[in-house]
């Protein structure tokens, strides 16, 4: 497969993005500075998100979860907006309606991030047939984790996109846990991949910390779709850093088990592969850290200096028209 | 002007504004070759096709989620569930998506997305097939709900919603379909969200009603007549929100009022209104604000139980009645 040095470049920086923003994000709730509930952290998973994203047009649609921040960056968000929507200020993406599980751009096509395991996949199915019917030739990606693979939307959803051929690209990160319950325990069939391919569609099951096992993977499946021959079903293993939330003290695993994970780092394993290969450099994948943590604190202070939004303004965006 | 049923009144509306707008789609459970399970959508399909009439597995979530879906990227949808006892199966889409997406997201989107149903009892259809479920959606911010109680109203609200950018779920009457009344020919045809109607000017009590419960309640008013009592009966038309300007004009005149529905009596649209009455129209009262409502129980199969379950024109009568017979 073909990849420009440029190509490399912005993926080493899109997964120091999602890896450094959520880092410092993880610190300020320690410090309280986040409202709410403890924000729901893809540290580990970055490979999944910028290996897919990267595969995809603006034009293409994306619906994300809970645990989003690394789907939408990869899309291209703006951190300060980000942030700011998390810290439910003013000048977030919602304006402070939406929060962590609930930010997106939709200007970037990312039509949704839903707080409600499986709530995104039904959706999905309605962005593809609108793509089909409007000729846009837009293919939908929808995220879910493992645990969502239980949930009857994911059943309804993949059967609905198979039987109408829809350009959609299910893509499972499957982190081994639905909060505290391990998938080994709740999944029946052993395979995510497998149940899409139950519904008649191609299905892969792939090492989702390999960015560039992923993005080839991404290429294919955005292809067949694209293409017209309809969904496919990418199941891509990989492993949560911090708990379900960071409040969450990891009693149902070990902490060897979590170095295992730890050992095969996404980031760090690209980064030795680019450094091998003589495409980025140790110098330069440090100045392009320290460019992502100058960003990562640019959002912060931006942040922090934005505005609350008016109390007066509650009620505004439930409709768009008024009776 | 022409004569016709319920049902065709449903189908002239979603032809003309599919014909109006290309956007426009209907999916759902059996609503293209075989014409909706009520009949409702006959003549659709053939008329538009497979692209833009479309069936769609039994997955009420996926049908409301894919609606959802294609109303965020250009298409403005027309999703049908068969019963609204099966919104159950699909309440996540409609209570956390549907109705809430463009709050979360900031106002970065519109919801062009109508859910049509239908629901009541009356036939035996019992305790799954039978329900009022209105107050389940009208309790969540974000959606509008309108229940058509004529021909007329079936055609001109269906059109305002689908012709809206936010959604509106729009719940038919099974008892209905088959009753015919005048509707305006008219491609622009269109009634507005939110109003509510007196559709029987009378000067001593406020009957307000909806849906298959107008009729009903317009039988119990003449019943009344003979008691020398002379009701001012209300088609709410829509139900969130309420027109409560509509009842306070009719209660400064009246200052009575007695509310009719077919869902269960508690927490229901006449607890509601009677809440609101007590904030805006205390004043106005000259008796305490009636119910009449079905029995909170689930909808009984044979018939004479079903009968003793819900409202009928006797019943609104004797409630009627009641407010001028008290000390």
């Amino acid at each position: 497969m073909n990849i420009t040095v440029q190509q490399h470049e912005q993926m080493l920086q899109q997964m120091l993005r999602v890896r450094h923003f959520e880092e410092n994000l993880y610190q300020m709730y320690l410090a309280k500075q986040v409202p709410g509930m403890s924000p729901h952290l893809s540290v580990g998973q970055e490979a999944v998100a910028v290996g897919v994203c990267t595969a995809l047009d603006e034009k293409d649609y994306v619906l994300t979860t809970h645990r989003g921040h690394g789907h939408v960056l990869a899309k291209g968000a703006n951190m300060n907006r980000m942030l700011a929507e998390i810290l439910g200020k003013e000048t977030g993406y919602c304006h402070g309606r939406g929060g962590s599980m609930h930010i997106a751009d939709v200007s970037l096509n990312i039509i949704g991030a839903n707080g409600i395991v499986g709530g995104g996949l039904p959706i999905a199915v309605g962005a593809a047939l609108s793509s089909v019917y409007l000729n846009k030739n837009a293919v939908t990606v929808c995220f879910f984790g493992d645990a969502a693979s239980n949930i009857g939307t994911f059943h309804e959803s993949l059967n609905m996109a198979a039987i109408w051929k829809l350009p959609v690209v299910w893509v499972c990160e499957n982190n081994q846990y639905g909060l505290s319950t391990s998938i080994k325990d709740m999944l029946a069939g052993n395979s995510i991949a497998g149940r899409g391919i139950a519904y008649g569609m191609p299905g892969y099951t792939i090492d989702g910390n390999d960015v560039l096992g992923v993005y080839e993977m991404a290429i294919k499946a955005v292809e067949y779709a694209r293409s017209g021959k309809g969904p496919s079903i990418i199941e891509a293993k990989t492993y949560r850093w911090y708990g379900h939330g960071a409040s969450d003290n990891r009693s149902y695993r070990t902490r060897d088990e979590e170095n295992e994970w730890k050992a095969k780092c996404p980031i760090i394993k690209y980064a030795d592969y680019l450094a091998k290969e003589g495409i980025v450099s140790k110098t330069q994948f440090d100045s392009m850290e320290k460019k992502t943590q100058e960003e990562v604190q640019a959002a912060i202070k931006f942040s922090n200096e934005s505005p609350l939004p008016s109390p007066d303004t509650v009620c505004n965006y439930i409709f768009s028209e008024t009776l | 002007m022409a004569e016709m049923t319920y049902r065709n009144a449903v189908a002239q509306a979603i032809t003309e504004e599919m014909e109006r707008d290309p956007n426009v789609i209907l999916m759902g459970e059996d609503v293209g070759r075989f014409g909706g399970a009520m009949a409702a959508t006959k003549g659709i399909y053939e008329k538009f096709g497979a692209k833009r009439v479309i069936d769609t597995p039994i997955s009420e979530a996926a049908i409301i989620g894919a609606a959802l879906g294609a109303a965020l990227t250009g298409l403005r949808p027309i999703a049908e569930i068969m019963f609204v006892d099966f919104m159950t199966c699909c309440m996540d889409q409609i209570a956390n998506q549907v109705a809430k997406v463009r709050y979360m997201l900031g106002g970065q989107v519109n919801v062009p997305l109508v859910i049509r149903t239908q629901g009541g009892a009356g036939k035996s259809y019992a305790a799954q097939h039978s329900q009022n479920l209105e107050v389940w959606f009208a309790a969540i911010p974000g959606l509008r709900v309108v229940m058509p109680a004529t021909p007329a109203d079936a055609k001109g609200l269906l059109k305002t919603a689908i012709r809206s950018n936010d959604p509106v779920m729009v719940i038919e009457n099974k008892v209905l379909y088959g009753e015919k009344g005048e509707v305006p020919d008219s491609n622009e045809y269109l009634v507005p969200i939110g109003k509510a109607t007196v559709v029987r000017p009378g000067k001593n009590v406020t009957v307000v009603s909806y849906s298959r419960q107008l009729f009903e309640s317009l039988k119990a008013a003449e019943i009344c007549v003979s008691a020398g009592i002379d009701c001012e009966v209300i088609d709410l038309k829509t139900i969130s929100p309420l027109d409560m300007n509509t009842i306070l004009k009719s209660l400064e005149k009246t200052g009575r009022l007695v509310i009719v529905e077919e869902g269960h009596k508690s927490f229901g649209v006449g607890a509601e209104i009677s809440a609101e009455i007590m904030e805006k129209g205390f004043d106005l009262l000259e008796a305490p604000v009636a119910r009449v409502a079905s029995l909170d129980t689930p909808i009984p199969f044979s018939p004479v139980l079903e009968k003793a379950t819900i409202p009928n024109s006797d019943k609104i009568a004797s409630a009627i009645k009641k407010l001028f017979t008290a000390a």
